[in-house]
């Protein structure tokens, strides 16, 4: 069985908690929270007032920038602040707050559950219609769809690889997803291979979710050009270069982007996004979350509209069990410790919440590095995590950029392979951020010489 | 507002310790442990058991009274292992004294000078021996026959080890085929030599057990024993061995004698002295294996394992600058 060539770790993937369990949609708030930064790069720009009257699926941001993507609001009411918000993680920002009245649509929306197979628009529209409904990839990064249809001058895709991998341990929404929604998400890949003008796709699935690959392999088999491929188990299969390079083996070059290699690779719960907003107007307005944990009551795959406080869903949940040491946004690996639940909303960026017991969540003590060299196993990047933790400790910059730490993906596996518990990546992370502070500063004195 | 347990990502851990490894090791040293009790009789427990206590006594004082350290790392395992090796590498006869100035050389001088594990250049059990070698040169090449309990811990009846007559093979051109152990024995350990060293199958099984708990990887056992065999195998073919003795039986004495197994699964493959990258592993094992069989044959010493090991240990930092593919790199 294929998966990516380079490093990789085996983490028990816990899923047993929440596989399975239908897809429950949550009630709506009485007040709906709407950042105005869900995804990467520039702000969405407000376009309504306070006061404002809004209807579900309404603009209430338009994209900041090229790579930027739009808001639409998730519910209907009146609009009664735009200003300061911070996350359950501390970061300031601007959120858009929603009195939620009623649940009234814009009349262009079908919500029936009827199948919509056709589709006569050309690429251009498709773009257009992703664009509008705002959606960004829903596997973690968050980056705008549209902007990865449209591929930099004399770059061509060639193979559409699907990423239903869903490598981060516990997380099962995808997988549930695809269970529930198998026809819808393949009727998106085929938009979206009419969109980038390629023959191909590569449905990628762990082996750990037997029954999705068959489903989706019985539902892709009259369909022309779309392949299901089973793939061994192996954090992180689900980054986008390791994908790549299990599905198709090529691998992005340092620095690259990953269409360097032809392929182009979309989450399938964005993949279900396409679907909604193309084939029923739908802009992207809710997705699955998997709330999970080893002790919470209700482990399941919710259905959530964006702006709901996620105190709200842990309700739904169950509630916060009695011995929770931490509250994660997202998976065990790259996911973050939240703070507080206080004012958060479900949103683009957030997959899942799972609650790990206390005894669980407090790192041991780091003892020294006793040069074991299993975290240049485990890096999938193939860079050498204790070398680039020592010299960024020491803040040797030079040392840092020339040993390629820009190519770190923040998956974790030194972390969690590391058996003198050293915080390998806690350094790491700031050796790229500040690697990567010089490169901009480089880039811009060079664009300046040359003016 | 309840607060929750924060810290950067991430957030689950594969539950490996340091603690975990070492253990792992001494369990997979034990079958060869056992045969060398069965051999050897007392003389191996007393030996080993001096040398692990003079080990773990000596790190727990050095970081307390020398160090001032508020933290013992005794708990860690690693003073352990290391004498347990210490005394894999010793002829079980010596006298218990001697194996104590070893520990206290391997542990306070090749181990917490450097600031304890983690840090050190050599590998300190074989710092140990070699210290010993040179300072106590007549006891540390003494060895005893393989009697079992018959054998008495100091008064044992001793003899040369097979690796002396295969140099006289070489060098000389002796004939030496009744003087050397069955194969079979050579194999299983009825052999003279140091402690641990005897028997092949045991130290084969302990190190299969470490690759397959992956507390080591295959690259430099697999690395040391195919470049010992072929370098017999080629000494074989060009003609220099002796009538009695054949190539194969060559290669077979050469890989089962003289600690070559030991120092492969064992010592070379010690996390702190050896490089961290595939290909920095490969080359190390292939200079281990070139060095030893180049004392083997024209060295002063007939055994050259322990010399092979430092002197390569020396270059890991070097070694450490091969770097792995990264990944999107030119593959040739």
């Amino acid at each position: 069985m294929k998966t990516f060539r380079i490093g990789g770790v085996h983490p028990h993937d816990n899923k047993q908690f929440s596989a399975h369990q239908p897809i429950t949609e949550c009630p709506l708030p009485k007040q709906a929270i709407i950042p105005l930064v869900q995804h990467i790069g520039a702000p969405a720009q407000a376009v309504v007032e306070v006061g404002a009257k809004v209807k579900v699926g309404e603009l209430l941001a338009k994209a900041g920038g090229f790579v930027s993507a739009n808001i639409c609001s998730p519910v209907s009411g009146t609009v009664t602040k735009i200003g300061d918000w911070t996350d359950a993680w501390g970061a300031p920002g601007q959120a858009i707050f929603i009195d939620v009245q009623g649940d009234e649509w814009l009349p262009e929306i079908d919500r029936t559950p009827d199948l919509a197979r056709q589709c006569t628009l050309d690429p251009k529209a498709i773009i257009d219609k992703i664009a509008a409904a705002g959606i960004v990839g829903l596997g973690g990064a968050c980056f705008p769809t549209h902007v990865k249809l449209m591929p930099p001058p004399g770059k061509k895709a060639e193979v559409l690889i699907v990423n239903g991998v869903e490598c981060e341990p516990y997380l099962t929404c995808d997988h549930q997803l695809m269970m529930e929604h198998g026809e819808e998400i393949i009727i998106g890949i085929q938009i979206l291979m009419k969109a980038l003008g390629v023959q191909r796709a590569i449905i990628g699935i762990e082996n750990n979710k037997k029954d999705a690959i068959e489903h989706m392999q019985n539902l892709a088999q009259s369909k022309l050009g779309i392949e299901v491929l089973p793939l061994a188990l192996k954090y992180p299969q689900g980054g986008e270069k390791q994908l790549i390079d299990a599905c198709i083996g090529r691998q992005v070059p340092s620095g690259a982007l990953p269409i360097e290699t032809g392929a182009v690779v979309d989450n399938v719960a964005t993949i279900f996004a396409v679907y909604e907003a193309v084939q029923k107007n739908k802009p992207l307005i809710s997705r699955v979350m998997t709330v999970t944990g080893k002790n919470i009551a209700k482990p399941g795959n919710y259905l959530v509209r964006f702006g709901t406080p996620i105190d709200q869903v842990i309700e739904m949940a169950g509630g916060v069990p009695e011995d929770t040491g931490k509250l994660i946004g997202g998976g065990p690996m790259m996911g973050r410790a939240m703070d507080h639940t206080e004012h958060m909303p479900a949103n683009k960026r957030l997959s899942g919440l799972l609650f790990l017991p206390e005894a669980e969540s407090i790192r041991p003590e780091a003892e020294n590095c006793i040069r074991c060299g299993k975290c240049v196993q485990a890096c999938p990047m193939g860079l050498e995590p204790y070398l680039l933790q020592r010299m960024s400790e020491l803040e040797m910059w030079d040392d840092v950029e020339k040993h390629n730490v820009m190519d770190c993906i923040d998956c974790g596996c030194c972390v969690f392979t590391c058996p003198a518990h050293r915080p390998l990546l806690d350094d790491i992370r700031k050796g790229k951020a500040k690697v990567g502070a010089i490169l901009r500063e480089r880039a811009a004195a060079a664009a300046a010489e040359k003016k | 507002m309840s607060h929750f347990i924060t810290s950067p990502a991430p957030h689950v851990h594969s539950g490996d310790s340091v603690r975990r490894n070492m253990l792992l090791v001494i369990l997979a040293l034990l079958p060869a442990y056992v045969v060398s009790v069965i051999e050897f009789g007392y003389g191996a427990l007393i030996t080993a058991a001096v040398s692990v206590l003079a080990c773990v006594g000596t790190e727990w004082l050095v970081s307390r009274y020398i160090l001032n350290e508020q933290k013992q790392t005794i708990g860690d395992l690693s003073a352990v292992l290391t004498g347990l090796l210490l005394a894999f590498n010793l002829p079980s006869t010596i006298d218990w004294w001697i194996v104590v100035i070893g520990a206290v050389f391997a542990i306070a001088v090749a181990k917490m000078t450097y600031g304890g594990l983690g840090q050190n250049l050599f590998n300190p059990a074989l710092a140990g021996r070699v210290f010993l070698l040179i300072a106590y040169p007549a006891q540390m090449t003494t060895w005893p026959l393989a009697k079992g309990f018959e054998t008495s811990y100091v008064d044992a009846e001793t003899g040369a080890t097979p690796l002396a007559f295969l140099k006289q093979a070489v060098k000389d051109g002796q004939l030496v085929a009744d003087k050397l152990p069955a194969i079979k024995d050579a194999f299983l350990g009825a052999m003279g030599g140091s402690l641990g060293e005897v028997c092949a199958l045991a130290l084969i099984l302990g190190g299969l057990f470490l690759i397959c708990t992956r507390v080591i990887t295959w690259h430099i056992p697999v690395s040391i024993l195919a470049t010992v065999a072929l370098w017999a195998a080629v000494t074989g073919w060009a003609g220099l061995l002796p009538a009695d003795l054949t190539t194969a039986n060559y290669v077979a004495y050469s890989l089962c004698t003289g600690g070559i197994m030991l120092g492969a699964f064992f010592m070379a493959t010690d996390y702190v002295t050896s490089p961290m990258t595939a290909w920095g592993k490969i080359i190390f094992g292939i200079g281990i294996g070139i060095i030893v069989m180049v004392i083997r044959t024209w060295g002063a010493y007939p055994e050259g394992m322990s010399f092979a090991i430092l002197i390569m240990n020396a270059c890991v930092p070097l070694l450490n600058k091969l770097r792995p593919t990264r990944f999107g790199e030119k593959r040739k």
